[in-house]
């Protein structure tokens, strides 16, 4: 017997590896939803500090899905959720790139591409919109994160830089 | 650009699957903040499995089609020298450390999250990395600057989705459609 949690979590994640245009990035205000306000799993202090621990972490930041599984139900929940963030959307990729050669040049597949790069702008765009909402407590933190978006645009530091900089500066309480 | 024949386009040094494992491994170790340059770099500078050509490619599809970005790169590269045996492979070498460090991390902090500095330190990193995240959408819409019905698209769907909060699959299912039928009217 499969116990709830896990099977929702699977259910879930699974819905958002497919919906995850553009990358992990674009669902986040989406993953923050249903985990926190549709599932429960996690309080928003809890999403915010998984959030944090996958970008402190070496590896793509797809991990945030597997400290949520932790948090809502253990290892096996870990392993669940990660295995359904890349699961389905993996299956897919593998079918369209055995078969890419032959639509490269096909007009839908550039109209297809074409259409959704704009989509994927606006998701991660509004995903640093919401996550700045959710997470970001006051001035401080809101100047940090308008610092680090500069800083990466307008000067290419590179973001580990910016991390360890959000990390001191929170450990100091300036924030 | 006439496309050539699969046939004449020979990797530059095929790898085994466990030289596939072992490069991918490589990637996601050292993924901190990022991990797509460092597979750039694996794949087309250190290892040589593609050229630059063929990276930008596989970038571009691995970031349409829907799923974590680097994961359709390992993907689309471990399909394309072994199959599917060859897509597993890559992926497992590419999640399996990150994903035991992440967990000892988790745990760690549970640990310890009583110390406000560290639990000072942990929003001090969402802060910066939600900065990132909002850096990386603006990167992104550098090509989409130039046409305004892309623009638009955009503006469309920061809107639904930051300002009123519509369910993601629902603003996709109108979103999207709607998108590539611009873009083919266009085209």
């Amino acid at each position: 017997m499969i116990p709830n949690v896990l099977m929702r979590l699977a259910l879930e994640f699974g819905m958002l590896s497919l919906a995850a245009v553009g990358g992990v990035n674009a669902i986040i205000p989406e993953i923050q939803r249903r985990v926190v306000v549709v599932e429960g799993w996690l309080s928003n202090a809890d999403f915010a500090q998984a959030f944090a621990i996958a970008q402190a972490a070496p590896g793509p930041n797809l991990l945030v899905v597997s400290v949520i599984g932790w948090k809502a139900a253990g290892i096996a929940g870990a392993l669940v959720a990660t295995f359904a963030i890349c699961g389905p959307s993996s299956v897919l990729t593998y079918g369209v790139s055995r078969i890419w050669d032959r639509f490269r040049e096909v007009p839908l597949r550039i109209a297809i591409q074409e259409g959704l790069a704009p989509v994927t702008v606006g998701l991660v765009l509004a995903a640093g919109f919401v996550l700045a909402r959710t997470v970001d407590e006051g001035p401080g933190a809101v100047a940090l994160t308008v610092l680090s978006a500069a800083a990466v645009l307008a000067m290419r530091i590179h973001p580990l830089w910016l991390l360890a900089l959000g990390a001191a500066a929170g450990a100091a309480g300036w924030l | 650009m006439i496309p050539e024949p699969r046939a004449a386009r020979p990797p530059i040094a095929a790898p085994g699957v466990w030289r596939l494992f072992a490069g991918f491994l490589k990637v996601g170790l050292q993924g901190f903040g990022g991990v797509l340059p460092f597979a750039r770099r694996m794949l087309v500078e250190e290892r040589r499995w593609l050229d630059e050509r063929a990276f930008v490619e596989v970038l571009s599809l691995s970031q349409f089609l829907p799923g974590p970005n680097i994961v359709n790169v390992a993907v689309i590269v471990g399909q394309r020298f072994h199959g599917v045996a060859g897509a597993v492979v890559a992926v497992l070498g590419l999640l399996t450390m990150p994903f035991a460090i992440v967990l000892a991390l988790a745990a760690a902090y549970a640990n310890w999250a009583h110390v406000p500095a560290l639990r000072g330190a942990a929003y001090g990193v969402t802060a910066a990395a939600t900065g990132l995240v909002i850096a990386t959408g603006f990167r992104m819409g550098g090509p989409i600057r130039r046409r305004r019905w892309q623009l638009g698209v955009a503006v469309a769907t920061f809107a639904a989705i930051a300002l009123l909060r519509v369910p993601l699959l629902a603003a996709l299912a109108v979103l999207a459609p709607v998108a590539v039928a611009i873009a083919w009217r266009t085209r």
